[in-house]
């Protein structure tokens, strides 16, 4: 059964800034979407293959060939801060 | 020139008018224009609409007629604001690419593109496709041309919308979960996805790598086939696109005769509502009427799709969003403190809170010790999904069943309860799961609201569902337009409030 | 008291010299200015997907054969989640449970002693961009106000190879590195340059009591790229951890930051809790299925490698182990001593001529062997010019630090600067005489029983000659003419 630590260690993986209030409110609506997950539990299915890919190709590959590279303006187009023809990022702490 | 109606009016028919000379596509591209402005404020279908473009672009086609020729030249179409689009901002209706601006194009829309449609604009959404109703986008509610008060549904809302509203002749969407063919179904026009692999995902911001799939939403069974002609094709830009067996053909069958069609068991079960399942039997008569022979099959694990969807899909989403994050581009929060608060803050300010839930579904789900009994589980499930498909297809041709348990839900009915929202997707989910192709397509009206009817083949079936469509769509005669009435706030007697149980 | 053993475990990771990236066209460069080699890929942009570079498949398996290991008949990507700026996706695309080769060994001397240690696993991933450090401390993440990020390096295909626990000492780590990185430049497939950082290491370490088989818990440095301080810091992590285990502490299994300015290895403070990377089946990538006929074909076009060649040096020259893996152990060296030999020089002297006088000129100039004035031609004559005589060995020093300066032939050095060694004999004994009938004091002192005298004598016979009198004749001649 998920709890607020399970949901507040879940938000620092995927860097989700969560208030207290959203922490509870998530909590309560993952926990009644993963009871109804756990219908999946009710099947014995250790020797069935898990599926991966659909399709069933292999060896897509491409040539070691230069391609056309974006520009630096378009590299750099929608970044949110730029210094020295680099994204800039603030210090990790 | 006649005057052409929006409503009505298909790609077959419009080409034939441009190749006659009847109209230009200056004129075909301004008669969506004007019923864009006409119906906008109330429908909400685009995020974007590219005036300009439009009207520079269908001038262009005619004056360069000769060049800028071939079956798609000057028709308009509308783009699904999550296939970016170089030069025109993508947001797939989420505030943390508000002001993206792509620098390159979807392959699919490429093609259209190099095809010379006249792109009339992006189309609303889900935020990230996320969704059944188009609520979930961050800007605005689209609305269901058939009733205002009512949900166009989701992900592909927008694109459905316009297509029923006469906003667009056509449009491209995409299907992860039945985001197309279910607000097709909703809006009473055709919807298709693909196999998996058929069309290219190289610039469709993905939500669900092995399930998502690019797919048209038209008028009409025939125009489905034909914009279906050129999107698919294998891209080197996808390891995961593939070449079809065979070229997609334009479809022209009238008859029935020799066709096997099951209905699954497990499907018509899933609390299918009475007007829904009054158009389908209806429709299943029709089927046999033109010389098919409908079965009951069963399709046994049907009831472990949806949760095995809510994992996978999740799953692959909590990766893919996770490049959102204020490096690069889009939405970066203000003032940040350091680089973790620059993460949370920007991906807590940008992301919706279905697409909050889902990333932490998503997380949980592959996190630590928790990935043998949700993700490991949830991909097994989908082996026995594709089993049960796989079987059935050795006994019939194509699988029939209602493309959603219900006509269009009022908007905001269904947005307290996630798991309720969930529902919708019911008969569309275990298509994705195995990758196969599926089109909806409008069978009648329920309460004055469309009704869709789902044909589901084998991988690389396409002509095989789109010629047992057209037969079954010129048996049903689907008349109707949508009125653009508003059952208002008031809950009419009989409201559909709650989902099925 | 206990005594402890070392148990050492390495990660190298190589970046490869392909032309493009490994899961987009962008070219693989080095240098150029920032940002200019990226693509919707590579910088991660939304509906981007990736595909596989073919060549990097084919240098990987090239590295995984040279290392004896078993290519798996299916290998898949993975998905590896976490954040940080240089990881454009958030997450790198590697491969986890089904790497593309596992179960392999590698044989390397440390001195005289040839050790095998186990590798795991051979595998394939992406590089992250290069992230630079603004304000603070000299380029060091802790008190810098802001990074910057390069997505030039951003996607450039990294081949990971991971070792089993075997290695014994932090002189087997140091020697194991430079001998595995020697093997991955034989194969061609990547230059592993240090100083561009194309070849990093990860080192973990725990301690045993000597003659135990279990394992300790181990520490880890991480993202080394000089042999020196690895050394340094494994050879300073030993006695921390048998410090705390012996106090009865504990060892916590956590990243080392190594100081080489103190010497001393410290537990980095925990930034964050341990990366759960939440690894998934890479769902953008099909599976890649080995033929084995293409296996067969890598393995019949591999190069001698460094080991074969070390071991073909001492047998077929006649060498010592040492100065076999002196002169074997690098392909361009080895090459450069063998094209020496096949010009004619004999095998021993153009061994030490290598391993001496031109290998203190390569590094003096910072040059790869084969490169410069000094081609393998001409040391071959200068070699043989000593053997037969016609130079001393010092006067030959000398002919060779002229060769370096330009491009003259040794004959004609000699030639032109007169340092040909005088062997006529007639010539030498008129000297000699000379200078045995000018120092009656030394030649008294000889024949009194002195013998070391006569190296007063040869000192002066060479001075008499400007240097050039053959020092075994004169010797020869000198005690004629002292006689006894």
């Amino acid at each position: 059964m998920i709890g607020e630590d399970d949901v507040r260690h879940v938000a620092k993986l995927a860097r989700l800034r969560l208030e207290q209030d959203e922490v509870a409110r998530m909590t309560g609506e993952l926990a009644r979407i993963l009871a109804h997950i756990d219908k999946m539990s009710e099947l014995d299915i250790a020797d069935v293959p898990p599926t991966a890919h659909v399709l069933d190709v292999v060896n897509v590959t491409r040539p070691d060939k230069p391609g056309t590279s974006l520009s630096r303006a378009d590299a750099l187009r929608n970044a949110p801060a730029v210094t020295d023809d680099c994204f800039r990022v603030p210090r990790m702490s | 020139m006649t005057a052409l109606d929006p409503l009505r009016l298909t790609a077959r028919v419009a080409k034939r008018l441009l190749v006659d000379g009847e109209i230009s596509s200056a004129e075909l591209a301004k008669v969506y224009l004007d019923q864009i402005a006409a119906v906008e404020p109330r429908v909400r279908a685009y995020i974007r609409v590219t005036h300009d473009n439009a009207a520079k672009y269908s001038t262009k086609v005619d004056r360069e007629m000769q060049a800028l020729r071939g079956p798609l030249a000057g028709l308009p179409i509308a783009i699904k604001d999550n296939m970016v689009t170089e030069g025109v901002t993508t947001t797939c209706a989420s505030r943390i690419l508000r002001d993206y601006m792509p620098v390159y194009t979807a392959t699919a829309v490429r093609q259209v593109w190099d095809d010379h449609v006249v792109m009339l604009g992006k189309t609303n959404l889900d935020e990230f496709a996320m969704g059944s109703s188009t609520e979930n986008s961050a800007f605005q509610t689209t609305r269901n041309p058939w009733d205002l008060a009512t949900v166009p549904g989701g992900s592909s809302g927008g694109s459905a919308a316009a297509v029923a509203a006469g906003e667009a002749l056509w449009a491209l969407g995409s299907d992860t979960g039945g985001s197309i063919r279910q607000p097709a179904a909703l809006c009473g026009v055709v919807g298709m996805k693909p196999t998996y692999g058929a069309v290219s995902r190289y610039g469709l911001i993905a939500f669900a790598s092995s399930l998502d799939q690019i797919g048209p939403l038209t008028r009409s069974v025939y125009d489905c086939a034909l914009l279906l002609q050129h999107i698919v094709g294998h891209d080197p830009n996808d390891a995961t696109s593939v070449a079809l067996p065979e070229p997609i053909a334009l479809p022209d069958a009238q008859r029935l005769d020799g066709l096997n069609v099951g209905i699954p068991v497990e499907y018509l079960a899933a609390g299918i509502e009475p007007g829904v399942r009054a158009r389908f039997d209806e429709t299943v008569s029709r089927l046999e009427e033109l010389g098919g022979t409908c079965v009951e099959i069963s399709l046994p694990h049907t009831e472990y799709a949806l949760p095995a969807y809510y994992i996978i899909a999740p799953a692959e989403a909590s990766a893919n969003l996770a490049r959102f994050d204020g490096v690069r581009y889009g939405h970066r929060c203000a003032d940040p403190v350091d680089l973790l608060d620059m993460y949370e803050r920007t991906r807590a300010e940008g992301f919706g809170p279905e697409v909050k839930r889902r990333i932490m579904i998503g997380a949980y789900a592959l996190s630590a010790g928790y990935y043998d009994a949700y993700y490991g589980r949830a991909q097994r499930v989908r082996t026995l999904v594709r089993r049960d498909f796989a079987r059935a297809f050795a006994d019939v041709d194509l699988i029939a069943s209602p493309t959603t348990p219900t006509v269009a839900f009022e908007a905001g009915s269904r947005t307290a309860d996630p798991l309720s929202m969930y529902m919708c997707d019911i008969c569309t989910i275990p298509v994705n799961l195995a990758g196969l192709p599926a089109i909806s397509i409008p069978c009648g009206l329920s309460d004055g609201l469309p009704v869709g009817f789902q044909l589901i083949g084998p991988a690389f079936s396409e002509n095989r569902i789109l010629q047992a469509a057209h037969a079954l769509e010129g048996a049903i005669g689907f008349a109707p337009a949508p009125t653009f009435q508003d059952s208002g706030a008031a809950a009419p007697a009989g409201a559909r409030t709650e989902a099925p149980a | 008291m206990t005594a402890w053993e070392p148990v050492i475990g390495l990660e190298m990771h190589v970046e490869l010299d392909t032309r493009t990236k490994m899961f987009c066209a962008c070219a693989v460069t080095r240098g150029d200015a920032p940002n200019t080699h990226t693509c919707p890929r590579c910088l991660a942009h939304p509906g981007a997907l990736p595909v596989v570079n073919q060549r990097a498949v084919e240098y990987a398996a090239r590295i995984a054969l040279a290392l004896n290991c078993t290519v798996r008949p299916r290998n898949i990507f993975h998905r590896k989640n976490y954040f940080y700026p240089d990881l454009p996706k958030a997450y790198q695309i590697s491969q986890y449970d089904e790497p593309l080769a596992v179960e392999g060994w590698f044989e390397y001397w440390v001195g005289d002693e040839k050790l095998r240690c186990r590798i795991n696993r051979v595998h394939m991933e992406e590089d992250a961009a290069k992230l630079i450090h603004a304000g603070g401390d000299a380029g060091r993440i802790a008190g810098s106000d802001y990074s910057m990020v390069d997505f030039n390096r951003g996607g450039t295909p990294l081949i990971e190879i991971v070792t089993e626990p075997d290695i014994p000492s932090p002189e087997a780590a140091r020697e194991f590195l430079q001998q595995l990185r020697s093997l991955v430049i034989e194969l061609g497939v990547s230059a592993c340059n240090m100083e561009e950082g194309q070849v990093r290491w990860d080192a973990n370490l725990s301690v045993r009591p000597q003659g135990s088989s279990e394992l300790g818990t181990r520490t880890e440095l991480k993202n080394m790229n000089s042999f020196r301080y690895l050394q340094q810091a494994l050879d300073a992590e030993i006695p921390r951890q048998v410090e705390i285990i012996e106090a009865g502490g504990r060892i916590d299994l956590e990243t080392l930051h190594f100081d080489p300015d103190t010497g001393t290895t410290t537990p980095l403070r925990s930034k964050e809790e341990a990366h759960d990377y939440r690894y998934f089946p890479e769902p953008d990538l099909v599976p890649l299925v080995i033929d084995p006929a293409w296996v067969q074909e890598l393995r019949r076009a591999q190069p001698e490698l460094p080991a074969a060649r070390v071991e073909r040096f001492a047998s077929q020259y006649g060498l010592s182990r040492a100065d076999a893996l002196v002169l074997g152990s690098s392909h361009a060296l080895a090459a450069f001593y063998e094209e020496v030999v096949a010009q004619g020089a004999g095998a021993k002297p153009a061994a030490n001529w290598t391993m001496g006088e031109y290998l203190a000129h390569l590094n003096a100039a910072g040059l790869e062997a084969g490169r410069g004035h000094v081609t393998a031609e001409r040391l071959a004559k200068l070699v043989k010019l000593v053997e037969d005589g016609t130079v001393s060995t010092s006067a030959g020093k000398d002919v060779f630090a002229r060769m370096i300066a330009g491009r003259a032939e040794p004959e004609a050095i000699v030639e032109k600067h007169g340092l040909g060694q005088i062997s006529d004999t007639a010539e030498l004994a008129a000297i000699v005489a000379e200078v045995v009938a000018g120092n009656h004091a030394q030649v008294e002192q000889y024949r009194a029983g002195k013998q070391q005298v006569i190296g007063f004598f040869v000192g002066q016979v060479m001075k008499a000659s400007g240097g050039r009198a053959n020092p075994k004749l004169v010797n020869e001649l000198l005690r004629k003419a002292l006689g006894g």
